[in-house]
């Protein structure tokens, strides 16, 4: 073999691969994609089923439960119109509190619930997660609107 | 009086640069000689200025000078002291001045340890830096003036954010901004070789040390960072694939493929073109996060506020230095010229794969990290990736790579054949496969993802042995060398390498045996309750409220029994930061070589008792040893005599081309 044909071989070998890793990096990247909803959209059923999401808005002031294992606990997320149940086993953040900004991803159950895998809060005082943010402004348009 | 003086200094600095880039860039550019000259004493009066403005703005913070709005935005009287020196950075503002700090110090190094390199391509060197100077003094003056002041002055001040308050905290920022800007050093190499088209092998020999140093910042920084979270956030995490570790790991591995293409461009006179392309690679994704990180786009620690004027300014400062760097890079680099050429089995091939590799992770990373930002600034809606898609996509990527961290070092330049390389490597093989199949059962359950993983850290580990090894026969066929005395004629690159490499599989055996054997339990515990986990017993003795300089908390008394004995007692700690009225989980951690032992206070409930977290961490802490001894292999790399050596002598060659 030439150098010449050598190095096209391994010019093409090298494109094949790299074909072949994006076409893996594009694929894992959409099967792992997490959207985001609302506690509106969440009630309007535009959520998709049996696949991860997540939810954003305030925790509704004296909604959190705790179960008698001490580490599960329910509390509702809302953005002002709507409310979602939402069930977590764990502990939650040390930021998260009743009527402030809250983020969670899980999956929706049979009867409703959010089951959360995660419970994100706010990092400091001052600062809200920008999708919680996000719930409310939609829900503040949504209700400008109707007015 | 203080802060105003700091300012003036740096925006003296600011001067200072302007004059530098202009005297040193024309000079150089038309062969002025005594223009030339100002480079060099510029990057020192530059280096001083900006430390005198930092020291400025540390005694303000020292001194509790709350009619500062920096101080008083993020400090407190109640504070102690070395988290008060911290806080100087702590901030937006802040730590934009010790990344010009940093870019200061960096080019008056370059200043000082170049003697070597000829004074045009130095003075176009310090020129580029000096332009990306520019760039960022002008941000802080404009935009983010840490010296700013708050009138009426505050009583005390808002405190710095607890979670930041922590030892680690305290040098994780500097060690990383070390490593990001210390990328600019070779960003300005390939920039002042494209423009003088001077590109050979000395030109990689002189960019090469800049490199390493500044990786093996850049990875301390990143392990101390990793490690802060594992600690600090009390959820023993120790990566989550935030965009903000994301920011700092995609210049890490764009900079781990350029140390090793310049290490081809040195020996070889190959890569060229794609070393130059890489450190403007690896400089631009610094800038990029930086941007991330500065900019408020992303909701974190460290982001501190949402400013679009600051994003805007960032943004345009990115694109205009990679586009320009890739103007420059598309015009020039036809003219670099190729190197020497090689064949399919021979070390730069295997280096040339493992750069593709690292490059393509770091895009799969680049891609996770900035499509959500891209759907969320078209308004085209919220979504987040998670760790699921970095690790599928990640772990494939790098495996190969791995695997041929243990053929490349072992393979010759140029050709190399397979027999002979599978005659060396056999037995490293065959052990490797052997104890990683058989080792999950001394643990436990066995497990595909964990055998994977040993498989990959014994190779790598078992190859440079037999590397080692490999070196030393060859000596010892000579004069009848003694082992001694062949070991230690080998130069300290070849154990930078060595060690780095093993770094890389005492963080593999971390990474997967914790992944693989972690037990994390969340139960709730009131005085008198036990809670067992591995091979022991946690009981809760006491529950004791404790007071410290600025905060409240509780602190639970924790006794660790094995077979009914007390080994140890452990102190998780919730706190509460009294200013900012934000709750801190402090966790309880028992170190060990073999495990952690992770305990942290989760919520009070309604009855005295407590939500507990209890973690059993195997072989954790072996993440963060491994990435020790990754940058201490880069600092033995460059600590190599040839460096120095090597200088001296281009000096001499150098006169005589000059006098010629």
């Amino acid at each position: 073999m030439k150098p010449r044909h050598k190095r096209l071989i391994l010019v093409l070998v090298a494109l094949a691969l790299l074909g072949l890793g994006a076409t893996f990096v594009l694929k894992a990247f959409r099967s792992n994609l997490v959207f985001f909803y609302t506690p509106t959209e969440v009630f309007a059923g535009h959520v998709p089923q049996g696949q991860a999401f997540r939810i954003g808005g305030m925790v509704l002031e004296d909604s959190l439960q705790r179960n008698e294992d001490g580490v599960t606990v329910r509390f509702a997320v809302t953005d002002t119109m709507e409310n979602v149940p939402v069930q977590y086993t764990g502990i939650l953040p040390d930021l998260f509190q009743e009527g402030k900004g809250v983020v969670a991803q899980g999956r929706m159950d049979k009867q409703g619930i959010f089951v959360a895998d995660q419970v994100l809060a706010k990092h400091d005082e001052n600062y809200m997660p920008p999708e919680a943010a996000e719930a409310l402004e939609r829900a503040r348009k949504i209700k400008m609107e109707a007015e | 009086m203080i802060p105003e003086i700091g300012h003036f200094a740096v925006i003296l600095a600011l001067c200072v640069a302007v004059a530098q880039a202009f005297f040193s860039l024309v000079g150089a550019t038309r062969g002025h000689t005594n223009w030339m000259a100002v480079s060099r004493p510029s990057a020192y009066v530059l280096f001083l200025l900006t430390t005198f403005g930092f020291c400025c703005l540390v005694i303000s913070f020292l001194t509790n000078d709350f009619s500062v709005l920096n101080v008083a935005s993020n400090s407190n009287s109640q504070l102690p002291w070395p988290y008060r020196l911290a806080a100087s950075w702590g901030s937006h503002e802040g730590s934009l001045l010790l990344w010009v700090l940093m870019l200061s110090g960096w080019m008056a190094a370059v200043a000082r340890f170049s003697k070597g390199v000829p004074d045009d391509m130095l003075s176009l060197i310090l020129g580029v830096m000096a332009l990306v100077a520019i760039g960022f003094y002008s941000f802080l003056l404009l935009t983010s003036n840490p010296f700013d002041r708050l009138l009426p002055p505050a009583v005390d001040g808002r405190d710095l954010n607890p979670l930041l308050q922590d030892p680690g905290m305290v040098i994780h920022p500097p060690m990383l901004y070390m490593g990001y800007v210390g990328f600019s050093v070779v960003f300005a190499f390939a920039i002042a070789a494209l423009i003088s088209g001077r590109l050979d092998t000395t030109w990689a020999r002189w960019s090469r040390p800049w490199t390493t140093i500044a990786w093996a910042f850049l990875t301390i920084g990143i392990a101390l960072g990793s490690w802060w979270a594992y600690y600090e956030l009390g959820w023993g995490g120790w990566w989550f694939w935030d965009p903000v570790e994301n920011a700092s790991f995609m210049p890490w591995l764009c900079g781990t493929a350029l140390m090793h293409s310049l290490l081809v461009t040195e020996k070889r006179g190959s890569f060229k073109v794609w070393t130059v392309l890489l450190a403007i690679i690896t400089f631009s994704l610094s800038l990029l996060g930086t941007f991330l990180v500065r900019s408020g786009v992303l909701t974190s620690v460290h982001a501190f506020a949402t400013d679009p004027e600051r994003g805007v300014f960032i943004l345009g400062f990115l694109v205009f230095v990679v586009g320009a760097s890739l103007i420059l890079f598309a015009w020039r680099a036809p003219k670099v010229g190729l190197g020497g050429r090689f064949d399919l089995v021979s070390r730069e091939s295997a280096l040339l794969a493992n750069n593709v590799l690292l490059v393509v992770a770091a895009a799969s990373v680049l891609l996770g990290t900035l499509y959500p930002l891209f759907l969320d600034a078209l308004g085209l809606g919220k979504i987040s990736v998670g760790p699921p898609y970095f690790d599928a996509v990640f772990i494939p990527i790098m495996a190969p790579a791995m695997f041929l961290m243990g053929i490349g070092p072992i393979s010759r330049w140029k050709k190399s054949s397979v027999p002979d390389l599978a005659s060396k490597l056999k037995w490293a093989f065959v052990v490797s496969v052997v104890s990683a199949l058989l080792l999950p059962f001394t643990m436990g359950t066995w497990n595909v993802l964990v055998s994977f993983g040993l498989l990959m850290a014994l190779w790598i580990a078992l190859a440079g042995i037999v590397n080692l090894w490999t070196r030393l026969k060859q000596m010892s066929r000579g004069e009848g060398n003694t082992v001694w005395n062949s070991l230690t004629s080998l130069p300290n690159s070849y154990y930078g390498m060595l060690c780095a490499h093993w770094g890389v599989a005492v963080f593999i055996v971390g990474v997967t045996l914790v992944n693989g054997y972690e037990i994390e339990k969340d139960v709730k515990m009131s005085v008198g309750n036990t809670v067992t986990i591995g091979s022991y017993t946690i009981r809760l003795d006491a529950l004791k409220e404790m007071e410290g300089p600025n905060y409240t908390g509780v602190e639970g008394s924790m006794a660790i029994l094995v077979d009914g004995e007390e080994v140890d007692r452990m102190f998780p700690q919730k706190r509460l930061y009294t200013v900012q009225q934000m709750a801190m989980t402090e966790a309880a951690i028992d170190t060990g070589f073999t495990r952690d032992l992770y305990i942290s206070l989760g919520e009070p409930l309604s009855d005295g008792s407590w939500v507990v977290r209890v973690y059993l961490k195997p072989f954790v802490d072996w993440i963060w040893g491994g990435a020790f001894l990754m940058a201490l292999g880069g600092i033995l790399a460059v600590s190599d005599r040839r460096y120095r050596k090597a200088s001296q002598m281009e000096n001499g060659s150098e006169e005589v081309t000059t006098s010629s």
